[in-house]
């Protein structure tokens, strides 16, 4: 009685463990097969669970005769212009939140943390105004400048945790060896804190990747627009049809290079997470 | 000698992140306030015209601005207690000793992988009213009577996007009461089984009361993230009334409506409701355990 009752417990564990497994991913998978649908295949009132019949249609609609390529390269230079922006601006103040002493380090502190909370909405009727003053409305420079917003707060807050971790002797011993601070920190602490880079520089990369609202406000053509907007407004043919077969299959090439990334480096992304948010 | 020197190389370390907080959040945010106290178009066309508080009287006269209000919270209250629920299950199911964990881990960080249009996108098209696997396997398997057009049904509009979030956000609810579990010593469950507690008096005695803090901290991100929702509205419904949020009436007056002014009063309330959300979440479990 008590055996059967543990395997039925068992049983019933594992069949959770499966639901949650099948609920985390059919999502994508039906996107993934979708893409691979021909157009007969996909609008069929019994579907097939395997891409068959199988082929590459929606992926050649989606690159050629649209702007998606070029879409895809303005979000490889907006995210990773605003990545690099971020860490290179992170790791200095950082260091110095992290390791030095100065009187409103707090308040700095503090300041960097309440960005983080920040709406995003609440500066856009602002931040318009502004790149239309400065002439960085609808430019590269300006989308980078605006995702500035949420990168650099958040690569701040999780590299003065890895600054901190650092054992202090480090830093003494090339003091002694007459480093100036600035030496100390390129030569010693940076290669350091290499790991806690590539965390924050991915998390930052994904967060800017990913980015819908600026991207929709700040940029009118395509020459400038990035992959988020252009995907909620992929048109069809004719305002009647909805090309689902091309939408999942834009929907897969953006999305497959981040869930490589986020299972190659998992283990360090969800350290990295949960040292942002838990610690936030 | 060497503090001195120290205080001038952090103020020029942390400068550059100084002025970029001026240039992104502190100017935009001024020009906010001051907007909301004019009549003005977004392109600046017309001369603006000082109205004084005349955007805000409207604002709180504007069945529109109550209705996103509305959508607001209840999108909020159900997205977060259902995320905190399920992460909470999820948390506790890895954190459990078994064949394949690592497995259910790299699952549930696929959804939080994918850009919320993305996502957004891939559940219009489950569930599209003729075509979608949702409508077609619930019949199937007898679960709906008959199709279901959840994206056109005002009173199912919401429900079906708070499933999205729902999907979406789990995971990272999850990882951070993971994080938080994780925290909590063994020895305590040891100690307790010897007492003879059983497992579900193990989960109220101790690991809830231990997991508050983690719970408290994921609740005021979710939060957060919540009130401010846009991406995953506007690319599912559009400006529909029965879905809009805040931050989606807000776009909509200040980039649709090209009003400046309005659009500027209504950032500054969306401001001071979350302004408002994380004093009382301070005041009540939060001083304690965020200590």
């Amino acid at each position: 009685m008590k055996t059967a009752l543990r395997w039925l417990n068992r049983g019933l564990f594992y069949l959770l463990v499966a639901f949650v497994v099948v609920y985390s991913v059919f999502p994508f998978y039906w996107a993934v097969i979708s893409s691979f649908k021909p157009s007969s295949g996909l609008f069929s009132p019994d579907p097939s669970f395997l891409p068959i019949p199988f082929t590459l249609e929606q992926y050649r609609n989606v690159f050629v005769g649209t702007a998606f390529g070029r879409n895809l390269l303005n979000s490889l230079l907006v995210a990773g212009g605003a990545t690099l922006l971020s860490l290179v601006l992170g790791v200095l103040a950082a260091y110095a939140l992290g390791r030095l002493r100065f009187p409103p380090k707090n308040a700095v502190l503090y300041l960097v943390l309440s960005m983080t909370m920040f709406p995003q909405i609440a500066v856009l009727g602002g931040f318009f105004v502004l790149l239309r003053q400065t002439g960085l409305f609808n430019t590269h420079l300006g989308l980078i400048l605006s995702y500035l917003l949420f990168t650099l707060p958040f690569t701040v807050w999780v590299l003065v945790g890895y600054f901190r971790g650092l054992p202090r002797e480090l830093e003494e011993a090339a003091y002694v060896d007459g480093a100036t601070p600035l030496q100390t920190l390129l030569r010693v602490m940076l290669p350091l804190t290499g790991p806690g880079l590539v965390t924050t520089g991915l998390l930052a990369f994904i967060a800017a990747w990913n980015e819908f609202l600026f991207a929709l406000t700040f940029t009118v053509s395509d020459a400038v627009r990035t992959v988020p907007p252009a995907i909620a407004f992929f048109g069809g043919a004719t305002p009647f049809e909805i090309p689902w077969g091309s939408i999942m299959a834009a929907s897969v090439v953006v999305t497959v290079p981040l869930v490589i990334l986020v299972l190659v480096f998992q283990q360090r992304i969800v350290a990295g997470l949960t040292a942002g948010a838990v610690k936030g | 000698m060497l503090t001195q020197r120290q205080v001038r190389l952090a103020w020029l370390l942390v400068l550059p992140t100084l002025l970029v907080v001026v240039f992104v959040a502190g100017y935009p945010l001024a020009q906010v306030f001051y907007w909301s106290f004019y009549k003005a178009d977004i392109a600046l066309v017309e001369p603006p015209e000082f109205v004084g508080f005349e955007n805000y009287l409207f604002l709180l006269r504007d069945p529109d601005f109550r209705e996103a209000l509305w959508n607001t919270i209840k999108f909020t209250v159900f997205s977060v207690s259902i995320e905190t629920v399920l992460g909470l299950v999820i948390a506790l199911i890895i954190h459990s000793n078994f064949k394949g964990r690592g497995l259910v881990r790299t699952a549930i960080l696929i959804p939080w992988a994918i850009p919320t249009v993305v996502s957004a996108k891939m559940w219009q098209w489950m569930l599209n009213d003729v075509y979608g696997v949702i409508n077609i396997l619930g019949v199937k398997l007898g679960i709906l009577s008959q199709k279901v057009a959840f994206l056109a049904r005002p009173e199912l509009m919401l429900p079906a996007i708070i499933a999205v979030d729902v999907w979406k956000t789990t995971p990272f609810m999850a990882l951070l009461l993971l994080a938080g579990l994780q925290l909590i010593p063994n020895e305590l469950y040891e100690a307790a089984s010897i007492d003879g507690a059983s497992r579900w008096q193990q989960f109220w005695t101790i690991t809830l009361p231990l997991l508050t803090p983690a719970l408290v901290v994921a609740l005021v991100f979710r939060t957060l993230d919540a009130l401010r929702v846009f991406d995953v509205i506007y690319v599912m419904t559009g400006v529909n009334p029965a879905t809009r949020t805040l931050a989606v009436y807000n776009r909509q007056n200040l980039i649709d409506f090209q009003d400046l002014g309005y659009g500027s009063a209504i950032s500054v309330a969306i401001l001071v409701v979350i302004f408002v959300f994380v004093i009382l979440y301070m005041r009540s479990i939060g001083r304690e355990a965020l200590k």
